[in-house]
């Protein structure tokens, strides 16, 4: 078995503890970056749909607000982003390099993008059970909580598989700026002709997608009635 | 129960805004179904929504049970529509929560036990009669089951007024029925209030007790269900009481040239309607005596509206002497159209 795994992939099996190291890197940004990407960019759903025009708790100058800045981020390319925020980064973390140092421009990446998958999952809550729990007395947090999240919960999992499997893609440039994980460790030997680690690297980041897309389609079926 | 004072609503400016309610003022007794009928754009769904203030009126007043709305702030108006329950076309069940919950919504803050809101529950699903319904899930409805649910729900709070908008719209017509009866009944067992919006006339023959017809924003005519039927004022509302009624297909016929309403020179077509108790006279071969004419009956419809009948027929009038028959029957309280002369 290690014979032809040594003749499949030299360069792999050369240096497992990197590999291993890097893939340890890639779970630890994940595991940082998405509860507090999902909470924040459920949170920001919420205040931007009950903020727009006609929403419950409508506020123009919110509403304006939030819309600009969350296109703004989601316009930029997430590699500039990363390039962009290091000056952040380096006063919020200390550093812009590393696990540490990945955390801020992903978060800046992915909050924007799941705020948006929210607001498209709670947009397709029916306005005619907005108006029934409003005529059952219902108070503006009710209807955000009861309502409007409670019935979007099968679109919201669907909208965060997505925001976590492109997080996944995002890990992975962010490595080309210096944050380890697996992207680093595939473009720095990937560029010196040892193709052997790209394919393994594609074929781990590879799995790690089916495994998140499988589970988020499980649970938003089970959502689902 | 419910008092609308001289209530409108304009959407958008004042000039160029949507006039939708106009200066309405409705009054509707405690433990009455009253219907609100129209065609669709004339306001009826806007009115019904100002009665809970899901639509604020741009001028007038609402008082329901004695306290006016329009001058509540949000969370003593929130605390009120707890009384005033609604019920809607789409039904608008939460399709992620089961049967059970759906009725169970509004009881959250009631501040019942765990155990009293499973009791209610239970003893409302008996009432729209779903007992076995309690785990299923909305999806897995049909309308008229979906409807019930709805119902319940509305229940559970313990209204005092109950208003439906089009709630039967969406269903058929034996499910209509069915629906229609269960008011009826919870309104007979609870005394609660019933405002009625729809667009069938049927629908309010069937259960209403009085009616106002709202035309372009403006409720224009007001009444007991049998006033109004026996004797409309306005275009519109004939024209909803020939919905009902097969008098009506008298004009495509006339319309299409048909042969079954070719005429003789000195023959008229006339639709006669009766007022009040004089349907069961007998008016027609009274003038086929005294006038020697010869009434060929076309269509009838006869109804009976509040335990009162109502109806008409469309004839055939031949004879020396139809003008003199024709007056007769005007001065006997017969409204007579002659839709057509040979």
């Amino acid at each position: 078995m290690a014979d032809f795994l040594n003749s499949i992939i030299p360069n792999v099996m050369d240096k497992p503890d990197l590999l291993w190291k890097a893939f340890v890197e890639t779970i630890q940004m994940l595991a940082i970056t998405t509860p507090i990407s999902l909470a924040l960019g459920l949170f920001l759903g919420v205040v931007v749909v009950a903020a727009k025009p006609g929403g419950i708790l409508q506020n123009r100058a919110v509403s304006l607000i939030m819309g600009k800045v969350i296109d703004l981020f989601r316009s930029i390319p997430f590699i500039l982003l990363a390039l962009l925020l290091i000056p952040v980064t380096r006063r919020i973390m200390g550093t812009f390099i590393g696990v540490r140092g990945a955390v801020i421009p992903l978060l800046f990446g992915t909050v924007p993008f799941f705020t948006r998958q929210v607001e498209t999952a709670m947009a397709e809550v029916s306005p005619g059970l907005i108006e029934a729990a409003q005529s059952m007395g219902c108070s503006p947090n009710d209807i955000l909580w009861r309502v409007y999240l409670k019935e979007s919960i099968p679109g919201i999992i669907r909208g965060a598989t997505i925001t976590v499997v492109s997080l996944i893609g995002f890990t992975a440039m962010a490595g080309a700026v210096g944050a380890g994980g697996l992207g680093n460790f595939a473009i720095s030997y990937g560029t010196r002709n040892q193709t052997d680690i790209v394919y393994v690297v594609v074929l781990i980041v590879l799995i790690m997608v089916s495994i998140i897309q499988y589970i988020g389609n499980k649970l938003a079926a089970k959502a689902t009635h | 129960m419910i008092k609308l004072e001289q209530v409108s609503k304009t959407f958008g400016s004042e000039e160029a805004g949507v006039h939708a309610v106009r200066d309405v003022t409705l009054h509707i007794a405690p433990g009455e179904i009253f219907g609100i009928i129209g065609y669709s754009g004339a306001g009826k769904s806007t009115l019904v929504r100002c009665i809970n203030l899901l639509e604020r009126p741009t001028a007038g007043t609402v008082t329901v049970d004695g306290r006016e709305l329009t001058r509540m702030p949000e969370r003593e108006l929130r605390q009120a529509r707890k009384k005033i329950s609604m019920i809607f076309q789409q039904f608008n069940l939460m399709p992620s929560r089961t049967v059970e919950q759906n009725v169970a919504f509004p009881l959250k803050g009631s501040g019942l036990s765990k155990e009293a809101v499973a009791d209610k529950v239970k003893e409302l699903l008996a009432l729209v009669d779903l007992p076995d319904k309690a785990e299923a899930y909305p999806s897995q409805l049909s309308g008229g089951q979906k409807q019930r649910v709805a119902i319940a729900r509305a229940l559970a709070s313990d209204p005092k007024v109950l208003l439906c908008d089009e709630a039967t719209s969406a269903l058929d017509p034996q499910t209509t029925q069915s629906i229609l009866r269960l008011i009826k009944d919870i309104n007979r067992k609870t005394g609660i209030t019933v405002v009625v919006i729809t667009h069938e006339m049927a629908v309010v023959k069937e259960i209403c007790h009085r009616v106002a017809v709202m035309d372009g924003g403006f409720v224009v005519e007001e009444g007991s269900v049998f006033d109004v039927f026996s004797n409309p004022r306005q275009p519109v509302t004939r024209s909803f009481i020939a919905t009902t009624s097969n008098l009506s297909k008298i004009e495509e016929l006339i319309a299409a040239n048909d042969p079954m309403v070719a005429l003789k020179p000195g023959e008229v077509i006339a639709r006669l309607n009766y007022g009040q108790g004089n349907v069961a006279e007998a008016t027609i071969s009274e003038i086929s005596r005294r006038f020697g004419v010869d009434v060929s009956i076309l269509f009838s419809n006869v109804e009976i509206i509040d335990g009162q009948s109502l109806g008409g027929l469309v004839a055939t009038v031949s004879g020396e002497q139809v003008r003199e028959a024709i007056a007769y029957l005007s001065e006997k309280d017969v409204v007579v159209e002659v839709l057509k002369r040979g």
